[in-house]
């Protein structure tokens, strides 16, 4: 029946395999507006979409594009203020847009299940997990309880939650993220919906739980035949999910093709940006910069007219491209851009070798961390959240911290600034042990030398000061400058961050989220330190600010020679950015090494992991998948002998349980804590997109 | 549960022991009053010097302390009972018993003679009016915490502000002067004694009103903002989203989860109307316990006002005692 609306006639037109499918989804001329006292604000000017039975869609673009409007705009579900104020939603046939309450109801996770961020939030913290499912089938199918509970189980065994029927007991406290992304997912399913809409749902998830939901979601999608919509601001989880992306920028669909031709040819200079903006694994700071896109994502009702993304497009032609909107044009099969450049000239390529190695191996120590252990006591408990650290970070050098969630990484960066005394071990800086001396007990010279830049950049400006504020007040406590110097070496310091001297006197409610984080460098280098602690400091931000400031990061360390300790979860960024490596795992180092060597065999099977858990920017990347199975175990009994050995795939036995680990050394500083022998590690293929890194870049350089 | 409660008791039993070494403290510092107020204006600086060699006032407070303890847990006799001081105190139920308040000089009766009855009539007046603030306070705060900006909102912010900022006599004065004044419907006054020509039932409409006037835009407002809190957490999106019709999503999701902040207001609603309705007592005259303390007070009844603080204090932390096992009912992360 669907086959004969205009919206399948065109999609028809486009190419066999989506003509193959009758369109389930069908978005025409959609407008959402924001009616607030401030006014009427545009989210979705105009935005039209297609989506087969089955088919996957992928949306990416920056905070503020629309995206969740969009989902939420299906699921028409905008708040009090949120209006669709023009086109249709046809779904299956019906349009969403004017459907009835009591229509919406039936609708709802019954054909159109939805999935978002923070699965934590998303469940109902009073209810038993059994309770918050059995509403589904009840409601929707009608089903007695009884029933219900069976059919709650099996969907939780589905999506691989081990022994269901406890599970249905628990309530949502008691599970880990990653099991209450299942839940939720499993929620979004017990109906059989025809449509699933997933914002960002491994946001915020570590690496390898993401890669294990987004292999979950695929097989769904192909058990099921369920069609996707996905969001996401992560263009590595795009292309693994989805057939068909559409990039969205200030409420536009500016670009939309199938995913391989996307990733393959990008043809908006927005998309290009994106890709630009997030460092390839392989790639590295001296080679290649990262680009960023100048300014930010306009408010809505502040767009400018004509191409939405004129002011920051690097193929900008004033007086053509700001005129009047710019209609989508074919750019290949299937494949639409709304610029009117795409084919004149080719987006400038990022600069090359921006940064010689500086390093030498053989540096000389700046920290050096000594069997470092960091103990909290609980009543139930002690967690050694580290437990017997020995690392050494050299001078001017960038040393990459990474691990999941409660592998230590955030407390080893505590104790290091003093925020916390270790309880046993050294750590030596300058000659003198720094271990147990919070930064009340250290000298003026250590705290100014030892600086931190934190993760939220929200959360560490004072909102009733100025953004000058926190700057001179560093230089004053430590004792960097005089009071009549303070002045010029604030705005020096604001020069040395890229920002305009005005800032000085602006509130932080009036910076973006990468100016207060500039602002949050500036400070920390106001002591002039030799230590510089960045505790994931762009996990915030988006892509193409967080290109910005990891650029400046890495000129103003490697200008003055400072150390930087990177703790990071995102091992493309870390493979970018770190000179050496450090892995952890339940308060242990797992492995360390120059960054290349530890992103090439031979690996700890947990490094293997995490890297094989990375998704690639890249669809057409052959990956191998490594899966790490269970839970994170209990951080106050951790496993006897290797921390890793309950989860680790290539567990060789007893010995594994019950022994620590030897350390194997594979030469230059490459040390690999585990029962495997060298050549055993060795033996191991390259993971991720290392592997097929040559025929990305060189498919990258034959398209221009 | 049971451990925690266990845990709870004795954490409380140590703050009530704290406690009323600071309300003997507080009351019985300065030993040479305690002999004053216990013989009143008239007494002669003898016989005030008397009493207090009696009494061995002159001993450091902790050892005080520790005896007034042993006759209020029946381990020791109340001193002032004793015919050889002359001052006519007698307790029927003997000099030596757990619970042994003393002596109201006040009223001439042992202090457990009048407080219980006093308690008594103020707990009906608090239980009724309870009764009716919590379940209407609730219902206004969720329909309201529902459609913020609604008309009903908007109408309940202003009442209850309105109630809220008029004084409790005022309220009762206007009260009085509609009902008994003006429409001589109900009775000015609330002794609750026969005789008044009004029956009993018809003294408790006017104070009960009061209270409930007062207190219930303040209650409602806290169900409100907890309300439109629940509202906005992202798992009620999920119940609307799973299709659930509002009226489910409400009853099922939100309302159990918008009960947990209030809920400790709403007990403390218990202390204050037990301890702090002095002025509604005295409006109308109700033989209550806040007016009998208030007049201790003013009196100097030294034993009453030390077993009415400690009464309110036991009051004021059983109500503690419940609404941490309210909240390990309602909010099962409380329970880990």
């Amino acid at each position: 029946m669907p086959t004969d609306s205009p919206g399948a006639m065109e999609g028809g037109a486009r190419s066999g395999q989506a003509a193959a499918r009758p369109t389930l989804l069908e978005i025409r001329h959609l407008r959402v507006e924001y009616h607030t006292i401030r006014g009427r604000m545009v989210a979705l000017p105009d935005l039209s979409l297609t989506l087969a039975e089955g088919e996957s869609f992928g949306l990416v673009g920056e905070s503020g594009c629309g995206k969740s409007t969009l989902a939420m705009a299906i699921m028409r579900h905008l708040g009090p203020s949120g209006i669709i104020a023009g086109g249709e939603i046809l779904f299956a046939g019906q349009d969403i847009a004017r459907a009835r309450e009591a229509e919406l109801e039936r609708i709802r996770g019954r054909r159109i299940s939805i999935v978002y961020q923070e699965p934590a939030s998303a469940l109902n913290p009073a209810m038993t997990i059994g309770r918050q499912l059995i509403e589904v089938p009840m409601l929707h199918q009608g089903m007695p309880r009884r029933e219900a509970r069976r059919r709650a189980a099996e969907v939780l065994a589905e999506v691989h939650i081990p022994d269901p029927e406890t599970f249905l007991e628990c309530y949502p406290h008691q599970l880990s993220g990653g099991q209450k992304q299942r839940v939720v997912i499993a929620m979004a399913l017990l109906a059989d919906p025809a449509l699933l809409l997933l914002d960002e749902p491994t946001t915020g998830l570590d690496v390898t739980v993401e890669a294990a939901v987004l292999d979950l979601i695929d097989e769904i999608r192909h058990r099921r035949g369920t069609a996707l919509l996905y969001i996401s601001h992560n263009l590595g989880v795009i292309a693994r999910v989805a057939d068909r992306v559409g990039v969205m920028y200030a409420g536009e669909l500016v670009e939309d093709a199938p995913a391989t031709s996307l990733f393959a040819k990008p043809r908006h200079p927005y998309t290009r940006g994106l890709m630009q903006a997030i460092p390839r694994m392989g790639s590295n700071k001296h080679d290649i910069a990262l680009a960023s896109i100048p300014g930010s994502v306009p408010a809505a009702g502040a767009v400018p007219r004509g191409c939405v993304f004129a002011p920051r497009c690097p193929l900008v032609l004033p007086g053509r491209c700001d005129t009047e909107p710019i209609p989508p044009v074919d750019a290949g099969p299937m494949h639409h851009v709304k610029c009117l450049r795409w084919q004149e000239s080719a987006h400038p390529a990022p600069p090359r070798q921006p940064r010689p190695a500086v390093l030498a191996a053989d540096g000389e120590i700046a920290i050096e961390a000594g069997k470092l252990s960091r103990f909290y006591h609980l009543r139930s408990g002690v967690v050694r959240a580290n437990d017997g650290l020995d690392l050494v970070a050299r001078r001017g050098e960038v040393l990459a911290v990474v691990g999941e969630s409660g592998s230590g990484k955030s407390t080893f960066a505590r104790v290091l600034a003093g925020l916390e005394p270790a309880s046993e071990g050294t750590l030596l800086y300058a000659g003198a042990d720094i271990a147990s001396k919070p930064v009340h007990r250290r000298s003026a010279r250590q705290v100014a030398e030892i600086q931190m830049v934190f993760q939220n950049p929200e959360g560490t400006l004072n909102p009733s000061f100025s953004a000058g504020w926190p700057i001179a007040r560093a230089l004053k406590k430590l004792g960097r400058g005089r009071s009549r110097e303070i002045d010029s070496r604030v705005r020096s310091l604001l020069g040395l961050v890229r920002l305009p001297e005005s800032v000085r006197h602006s509130l932080p409610r009036q910076l973006s989220g990468g100016q207060k984080q500039r602002v949050a460098i500036a400070r920390a280098f106001a002591g002039r330190p030799e230590i510089l602690i960045a505790d994931e400091p762009t996990s915030a931000l988006d892509v193409s600010v967080q290109a910005a400031v990891v650029n400046l990061l890495l000129e103003i360390q490697a200008e003055r020679g400072t150390t930087m300790v990177f703790i990071s979860h995102d091992l493309g960024l870390v493979r970018y950015i770190a000179d050496h490596v450090v892995v952890m795992y339940l308060g242990r180092v797992m492995e360390v090494g120059p960054t290349a060597a530890l992103y090439a065999p031979p690996f700890h099977p947990y490094t293997e992991a995490l890297l094989s858990a990375v998704p690639s920017p890249d669809p057409t990347a052959a990956s191998r998948r490594i899966r790490l199975e269970g839970e994170l175990p209990s951080r106050i009994h951790p496993p006897k002998g290797c921390r890793f050995a309950t989860r680790c795939p290539r567990k060789l036995g007893a010995i594994c349980e019950t022994e620590p680990p030897p350390v194997r050394d594979a030469g230059g500083g490459h040390l690999i804590f585990c029962h495997i022998p060298l050549p055993g590690l060795s033996a191991a293929e390259p993971v991720g997109s290392e592997a097929p890194r040559a025929q990305s870049t060189s498919a990258g350089a034959g398209q221009s | 549960m049971p451990g925690f409660l266990v845990r709870r008791s004795l954490t409380l039993l140590l703050t009530l022991v704290a406690a009323s070494f600071l309300v003997f403290s507080i009351t019985e510092f300065s030993p040479s009053n305690v002999a004053r107020e216990t013989l009143g204006a008239y007494a002669l600086p003898e016989q005030v010097h008397l009493l207090y060699e009696k009494l061995q006032l002159g001993d450091p407070l902790l050892v005080r302390y520790v005896r007034w303890a042993g006759v209020l847990l029946g381990l020791r006799k109340d001193p002032l009972d004793n015919p050889a001081l002359g001052l006519n105190i007698h307790d029927p139920k003997g000099p030596r018993y757990l619970g042994n308040f003393g002596y109201s000089t006040l009223f001439r009766v042992p202090v457990n003679q009048i407080i219980w009855n006093r308690l008594g009539n103020t707990a009906v007046l608090a239980g009724i009016a309870f009764a009716i603030i919590v379940p209407l306070s609730m219902l206004l705060g969720i329909l309201a915490g529902m459609r913020p900006g609604s008309f009903l909102d908007r109408a309940l912010s202003v009442a209850s502000i309105t109630m809220t900022s008029m004084p409790e006599y005022a309220i009762g004065v206007i009260l009085a002067a509609i009902f008994a004044v003006w429409l001589k419907v109900l009775p000015g006054t609330s002794p609750l004694v026969g005789g008044t020509g009004w029956p009993l039932p018809s003294q408790f409409v006017l104070p009960v009103a009061v209270l409930v006037l007062y207190d219930s835009g303040y209650v409602a407002r806290m169900v409100r903002a907890s309300m439109i809190d629940v509202l906005n957490r992202p798992f009620v999106r999920t119940a609307i989203l799973k299709g659930l019709p509002r009226r489910r999503v409400i009853l099922r999701h939100a309302l159990r989860n918008a009960m947990i902040a209030p809920f400790t207001v709403i007990l403390l609603q218990i202390n204050w109307l037990i301890g702090g309705v002095v002025v509604t007592e005295t409006v109308f005259a109700y033989p209550g316990f806040g007016r009998m303390l208030l007049q201790a007070s003013l009196f100097g009844d030294i034993a009453l006002i030390e077993a009415a603080t400690l009464i309110a204090l036991v009051i004021a932390m059983a109500t503690q005692l419940l609404s941490d096992i309210g909240y390990w009912l309602l909010d099962p992360q409380a329970r880990t």
